[in-house]
């Protein structure tokens, strides 16, 4: 039967980078949607009527929506091929461990770092550099997170790093200097056709940040 | 070869809760060590769970497991029998999107309506009560989110079934009441009056002080903020 697969995008958003990934790992041809999320599209709010948020992916006409979630069911599904999360229990639920930190502290702190100014933003900076440090300290001397190949906890991470030079010109410092173990994975990460064809230029993030915090009235 | 599988918990968390029904549902035997997290983690927590410094641990076979739903899935993929979650990935799929509901949107507001002061109360409990018919929806007509049995969207939802009713009594509020959400109602009842889950909650008459004594150091800081 003919696969239709369709994902729900927007195009600096981390979440649908992880999809994009993902679709692109298994070699899933599907149709890219890009929504306008001041104009949601009569399908968005159909398919995702909860939150109305992005990514979304339809698969034959039925919505999974959250982005790891989506991972996984793509993972699941396409089991045939590059296998994102390890079949050994242990192995996944400390992949699964790691993922949820990243989505716990990065959004919402890397978030303040470029919304935020003075005291408040330098606090959000350290915080940030701790939160990088540690997952540096995880990945230790593998190549990637999931070992030998990109994995789960890869493709939950790699998305951030297309906001990194947004962030440090908002932040005014260097992530390279503080976690250069950390940068060698994302540029290794980057080599990746699956990942370089889906993460945003870096500049046009930056450019994104800028028109977001002059509509939100941040200096 | 011998299982060896601990649970580090504190009797009062919901979080903790999770992993010790799921085990129990499983027919797992386990160890319960119970945490002074209020007072003193001991050692042994810090080690195992160095990162968020938290209860549950589950340790299977000296090996740890944190985060309560990281805990749930590891519970189904090793002991493969008495499954809570769907085989077919796009209903395993749909099970996962409404545990993240629980934990991200109905229980914290929930919990926060139960001891916001007064003036901010109202607009939250609208929040959790638009939260609630959505998580009610999910119910479908089945008895439980996983349909005859109870599954882990149950398992993660006594949060609101179990928890959340005691803080209401407390409060005096009214949230998840039989005439404003018949569905999920019932179901709180019926999953609290199933043998295996009423064996291992915690006891209202202990559990009632105990919240009462966390609402109240909540409206404290909340105060000096």
């Amino acid at each position: 039967m003919a696969e239709e697969v369709v994902l729900l995008d927007f195009w600096p958003s981390p979440f649908g980078m992880r999809s994009r990934i993902a679709l692109a790992e298994k070699g899933i041809k599907y149709e890219h949607k890009e929504e306008d999320l001041r104009n949601k599209s009569a399908l968005l709010l159909q398919m995702n009527p909860v939150h109305k948020k992005i990514p979304v992916l339809i698969h034959n006409g039925k919505p999974v929506c959250e982005s790891l979630i989506q991972v996984q069911y793509i993972d699941e599904v396409w089991h045939d091929k590059a296998p994102l999360l390890p079949s050994d229990p242990y192995q996944k639920a400390t992949a699964r461990f790691w993922a949820d930190y990243v989505d716990k502290k990065i959004y919402e702190v890397g978030g303040r770092v470029w919304k935020t100014k003075g005291e408040k933003q330098a606090t959000a900076k350290k915080e940030l550099i701790e939160t990088l440090k540690l997952l540096e300290k995880e990945l230790g001397d593998k190549p990637y997170f999931g070992g030998e190949s990109l994995g789960y906890v890869d493709v939950a991470f790699i998305p951030f790093y297309s906001w990194f030079y947004a962030l440090e010109k908002c932040g005014n410092f260097s992530i390279e200097a503080e976690c250069p173990k950390l940068i060698a994975w994302a540029k290794r990460c980057m080599q990746k056709e699956s990942v370089a064809k889906s993460l945003p230029d870096q500049q046009k993030v930056y450019d994104f940040i800028l028109e977001m915090k002059k509509h939100f009235g941040i200096e | 070869m011998g299982e060896e599988v601990k649970v580090f918990g504190y009797w009062a968390s919901p979080y903790s809760y999770r992993a010790e029904l799921a085990l129990k549902l499983k027919g797992v035997s386990y160890e319960y060590i119970n945490e002074d997290i209020f007072g003193n983690k001991s050692d042994l927590l810090l080690k195992y769970n160095p990162v968020h410094k938290k209860v549950p641990v589950l340790l299977h076979n000296g090996k740890p497991i944190v985060e309560s739903v990281v805990i749930l899935e590891y519970i189904e993929e090793t002991w493969k029998h008495n499954l809570y979650l769907p085989q077919d990935p796009y209903d395993k799929a749909t099970a996962r999107f409404w545990i993240k509901f629980i934990d991200e949107k109905c229980f914290p507001t929930l919990w926060l309506a139960a001891w916001s002061p007064e003036n901010e109360r109202e607009k939250v409990t609208n929040e959790a009560c638009e939260y609630m018919k959505t998580l009610e929806s999910a119910l479908n007509g089945k008895k439980f989110f996983g349909g005859e049995t109870i599954g882990m969207v149950d398992i993660v939802a006594s949060s609101v079934g179990y928890f959340i009713r005691v803080t209401q009594e407390i409060m005096g509020l009214n949230l998840l009441s039989a005439d404003k959400f018949p569905q999920l109602f019932q179901w709180s009842e019926d999953f609290a009056n199933c043998s295996i889950v009423k064996e291992s909650l915690p006891p209202r008459d202990k559990l009632l002080p105990f919240v009462k004594g966390l609402i109240a150091k909540y409206q404290q800081d909340n105060a000096k903020a």
